[in-house]
This record gives C-alpha cells, structure tokens and sequence, in this order.
C-alpha cells in the first residue's frame, strides 16, 4: 500500500519584515511528510527549522505557497479553526517542559483531554494510558517541582500524545537532558511512533536524537539542501 | 469541567490568589464597615433629630413653619384637643405628643431668697404625665444624673450644664419670668427635682423641662400647642408612610392654603436640612462604591497584569495545545470570579463582624462634640441591615472582572508564531 500524505508543503516560502527590507526564512520549500514518520528538521541556527515547525504547527502562515496539514490549507484558517487542528491533531514538545506548576502529573497531562470536553472516566483512562507509555503511573500525583528533568519531559510527551495526535512536533525535546535521559525519552517516543503511527517531526542538532530519526531533512538559509532517509544508503 | 480544574489551581497557586484575594478583602471590608457605621451615624441623628426636634412628623400652624426658627408662641395651634382627636382618628398607628417651646429667664435666688443669678434659659414642655411613652422616648431615666423625674405640675429637670453654671441642686426653687402666648408677662416657681445630661452640647446648654399641663398654665396656652409631633410604629422613622401621612392629611385639612394658623403637617425630611441629609448620606454610599470599584479595578488590573507575566509561559503552552484565545480570556474572568467572590464573603465577613462589635460597644466621640450643636448622640453605634450582605459583595466582584477583563486582554496580543521561540 503506497504510504499516505500527512504533511504537504509546496513552494513555500515566508519572510518576516527586518528594518526597511525583509527576511526571509524558508524560501521555496517542497516538502511531503507521509503518515508515521519519524523525522527531523536539521541545520544551524536560522536555517528555518523552527518557522517549518510554526507552519505544520498552524502558529503561522506562510507568505506564499501552500501548506496542507491533514488535508486542511494552513493559509486559509481562521485563529479558531487552527487551534482546533492542533487541539485534536497536533501534540507538541517543547525544549523546556513547560509544565504547569500547581497541578499535577495527572492534571498536566489531563488538560488537553479538558480542552477536548472529554468525560471524567474516559479520561482517566487516557490519561492512565499515557502515563503508562511514558513510564509514570506511579508519579500522577507528584507535582513538576518533585520530578527531575527527564521525568518531566516524559510529563510533556503524554501531554503531547495523550490525545492520539496524528503530528507530534517536538523542538529540542533533549537539549536540556543529559544522554541517558535523552535516550530514554527517544526511546519512548520511537516505541509510540511504532504503535500509535503518530507522525514525529522534530527540529534539532542533537547529534543524540539524529541516530533515532528515520529521515532527516537539512535546512540550510530556509531552503532544504539535502533530504535523506536513513537506511537507504 | 474546567471549573473545577482552575478552582484548583486559583487554591494551589497562592501567588495567583493571594494578592487579589487581599485587595478585594479590605475593599469589601471597608465599604461594608462604613454603610453600618454611617447607617448607625444616620440612624443616630434620625433618631435623635425625631426625638428632640422634628417627631416623624409634625403639626405646626403654617405661620410657625414659615417662622419656624423664631418658635413663637403665639404662633401656635389653637383648639388643639379636637386636632388631637382628628389625628388619632385619622392616624392611629402614629404616636402623637404635644410639645410647647419656651424661653425666658430663670432666677436663682440665696438662702435668704435674694436673687443669687439669673440666667437664660430654654424651655421644653412635654407630655410626661400622662403619656408614659414620652418620658421614654426621651430617655429621661437614662438622663437623670441626680435626683428623679418630675411627678408633679410644678417641678422641673434642668440641664447639667444650667445646673453646674449656677449651682443648682435637686430641691432647689427657681423662679421663671417669661411671656405668654399673648405676650403678658409670666412668671413661675419651679422646683427643681432632678438634673438631665443628654450627652448633646445641644440639649445640654441651659435647657429645662416642665410638665406640659403645667406649662400650659404659666403660659396661658389652654388648650393650645406649639408643636405635636407624630412618630410612626416602634419609633422607626419610614421616610415613604411618613411622606404619604403627611400629603393625606394636608390634602385632608387643607386650610391651611388660605389661614396661616390652620394645621400644617410636616414630615422629618422636610425639617432642619434632614431631607438633604438623608440624599447626602446616600449618595455618599453611592460614590463610595463607585470609588471603590474604580480603585480596586486599577488595583487590580496591575495585579492582572503582573500575574499573566508570572503566567506567561501557562498561557502559550495552553495556546499551542490549542486552546483559543478567548477561552483562555473566559478562564481567566472565571478565576476571578471565584477569587472575588471568595475575597467578598471574606470582606462581608470582616465587616459585618466589626459593625456587630460596633453596634454592642459604640464609639464614644463625646469629647469632640462639646461645642457642636447637632442633634446627634456622642456614642456612635453601627448598625446591621440587610443591605450590608451585598453593598460590598457586588463592587468587589465587578472591580475584580473589569481588573482581570483589562489586564487579560494581553492573551488576545499573543502571537502563535513566536511560540516555539518562546517556550524553549
């Protein structure tokens, strides 16, 4: 079965206003991002990784081009219709954990189901089942504060995946791990990859995280200069 | 659903509550306390005003409430037994009580009876003994700082002041020289039988009080009155019965349209300014909490202001999940809902509570009323009325929205796009 299009970018390009002239970040970008991927945006600072991520995100709109996400054109929503895409569709993990303080494991992670109107008992199971992939049933009453780092980062992908995205875009999700964590939350998110087909696309120059990356798109002055799919050689 | 989920977070997170949790507390508190101490105060010289000066209401001639300052005698009501009947026909839930207003000289004479001083001296003539209900009302008992309360036609109280000046005593026999109601010279023996202190400088600066039979003799006043005043059940001054007797029963007796010495009734709020008063009084309490809630919402749009930083990283990661903008604003008024409303029974609480101390204990501010002459008791008293339950409750929780509505209008200047910049 020929594999199906999550992710459709075609001549993209977004520039963003600089003094009198303008910048441009990604300019002339095609791209397809098929169902279950697990792939990575790579390239220095500025290359455009994190407006590629903005885009797929529905965080912004590019300046031409198009950008389909699941089918829906990324220019032509409204605020509320993009936040309702990545409401339902889209987790995302973030270099910092950004957890939310007060509540707990549990709470943390059972928000996104709140924003979907999901009712008490569903999502306690969901919520279960998320802690579960990530290794933490046991800590779902212990508050952000009382985890450590890679524990917390393992809060912010059942956050993420809690609601069986289709896309997970995950920005530095090890930069402030040290490698045993960073491999253990790789881990987690390649074995969720492999059962749920989330599609992972990560933006990242952590040499760690590319060996778990199946494909690995580099960026350089917003442009795609090289498109590889490891293990094809 | 996501009201229990910030409920828990408005009670975990005391930076987020604590600060307009305080703010709303005092506001609350303050504006409480002061509409049942200023409702005690209003109270006060209602009742005191009543008592002393204008009844609930009060027949006068139209020619006396035109020259009402000058309390002429001659000026006063004539035939006043039938005026009496008319009124406790026509008015049976009012008390009525006449009242004759007098001055003149009193003469302090030696042992040997040689005139030892002589002083002015004011004189109230009331109903007291027939009419129970009159001594009461005036607290005479509670008054009395030697000696006892007139029994008979020929005695007298005098004010502690009068008594202090010229060294009067219970027992003592005075002689008054005053005028009639038809101007003839009168004069009078009055035993003094006991000294009054009202604890007004009003009441208290050379006043004496007589039986108003007696009064009726010496003055030549049969059957006549300067004042009858009418006060309404339990003593409770009603300013709507008290507006609608008063235009019944001059629309009842309207001669008074053509002889100026026909009955005119007045009302409290028609006499001695009360009525602007009483329109002070409540607007006071109006811009009161005007003031309040246009404080309080600076106050607390600041605090808004500074707990959305303190939120900021919360508020992007809630957007980036794909919360809206304008849920993440109604969450926000929803918090604070729960904090001003919680702030306000706080507040009522605290209000209510120093009110209740100060209706028991009062506040004692005789010492700075010696030369005022207001009608007003020196010992101030809170009072507790139902309105007291929300006069702070709804400022505090409109202060707090339009606080929050004002400092979360930033969550809709957020920018999507620099998300990711700025939750790394």
């Amino acid at each position: 079965m020929a594999p199906q299009s999550i992710i459709s970018l075609t001549d993209l390009v977004k520039t963003f206003p600089v003094g009198n002239g303008e910048f441009t970040a990604l300019n002339r970008v095609n791209l397809t991002i098929d169902v279950g991927e697990f792939t990575g945006l790579v390239g220095p600072s500025g290359s455009g990784k994190t407006t590629l991520l903005n885009i797929i995100g529905s965080l912004d709109c590019p300046t031409q081009g198009e950008a389909h996400v699941l089918g829906k054109s990324v220019s032509t929503l409204t605020a509320r219709e993009a936040a309702e895409l990545r409401n339902n569709h889209i987790g995302f993990i973030f270099q910092s954990y950004n957890l939310l303080p007060v509540y707990t494991v549990f709470e943390n992670v059972e928000f996104a189901l709140l924003l979907q109107g999901i009712p008490t008992a569903k999502r306690r199971t969901m919520v279960m089942e998320a802690l579960e992939w990530v290794g933490l049933t046991d800590k779902e009453k212990s508050k952000p504060s009382q985890l450590s780092g890679g524990e917390s980062q393992r809060v912010a992908i059942a956050r993420a995946m809690v609601k069986k995205p289709a896309i997970v875009l995950a920005d530095e999700p090890s930069a402030n791990l040290d490698a045993a964590n960073s491999h253990h939350i790789l881990q987690t998110m390649v074995k969720l990859n492999e059962q749920l087909k989330t599609t992972f696309i990560f933006a990242t120059h952590d040499e760690k995280v590319m060996q778990y990356l199946r494909r690995i798109i580099h960026l350089q002055d917003g442009a795609i200069v090289r498109d590889e799919t490891i293990g094809e050689g | 659903m996501i009201t229990g989920f910030l409920w828990k977070g408005v009670v975990r997170d005391r930076g987020r509550s604590i600060m307009p949790f305080i703010v709303v507390t005092i506001g609350v508190f303050v504006v409480v306390f002061l509409d049942g101490f200023m409702g005690g105060m209003l109270s006060n010289m209602i009742d005191m005003t009543a008592r002393f000066d204008a009844g609930h209401l009060k027949v006068v001639t139209k020619a006396f409430e035109e020259n009402d300052m000058e309390k002429n005698n001659d000026l006063a009501i004539l035939e006043a037994d039938a005026l009496f009947d008319q009124l406790r026909t026509h008015y049976p839930q009012v008390s009525w009580s006449p009242r004759i207003y007098f001055g003149g000289l009193l003469d302090i004479p030696d042992a040997d009876g040689e005139t030892l001083a002589q002083g002015p001296v004011a004189g109230t003539a009331y109903d007291l003994l027939t009419n129970q209900v009159e001594s009461e009302r005036l607290h005479l008992a509670n008054s009395l700082v030697t000696g006892r309360l007139i029994g008979s036609g020929k005695e007298a109280l005098v004010s502690v002041d009068f008594a202090e000046r010229f060294e009067v005593s219970p027992g003592d026999t005075l002689t008054f020289f005053g005028s009639t109601m038809y101007g003839s010279m009168s004069f009078t023996n009055l035993t003094v039988v006991g000294i009054v202190r009202f604890g007004n400088a009003a009441l208290d600066r050379g006043a004496i009080i007589v039986d108003i039979s007696y009064a009726r003799q010496f003055l030549d006043m049969e059957n006549a009155t300067t004042e009858i005043f009418g006060f309404l059940p339990d003593d409770l001054y009603k300013q709507e019965e008290a507006e609608a007797i008063k235009r019944d029963f001059n629309t009842r007796f309207p001669a008074w349209e053509e002889d100026e010495y026909a009955p005119y009734m007045l009302q409290l709020a028609d006499q001695s300014g009360m009525g602007d008063m009483l329109a002070y009084m409540k607007s006071i309490t109006f811009i009161m909490v005007v003031m309040l809630v246009f404080a309080l919402s600076i106050v607390l749009w600041n605090t808004g202001i500074l707990g959305g930083i303190r939120r900021y990283n919360e508020f992007g990661i809630r957007l980036a999940m794909g919360e809206p903008q304008g849920h993440i604003y109604r969450t926000m008024l929803l918090e604070s809902l729960m904090i001003g409303a919680a702030g306000s029974v706080m507040g009522t609480i605290l209000g209510l509570l120093l009110a209740l101390y100060l209706r028991k204990y009062g506040l004692d501010y005789g010492s700075m009323m010696d030369n005022i002459s207001m009608l007003i008791d020196p010992v101030i008293r809170a009072e507790i009325t139902p309105r007291m339950f929300w006069v702070g409750f709804i400022p505090g929780v409109i202060s707090i929205l339009i606080g929050t509505a004002l400092a979360g209008m930033a969550v809709y200047r957020r920018k999507t796009a620099e998300l990711f910049r700025e939750l790394s």
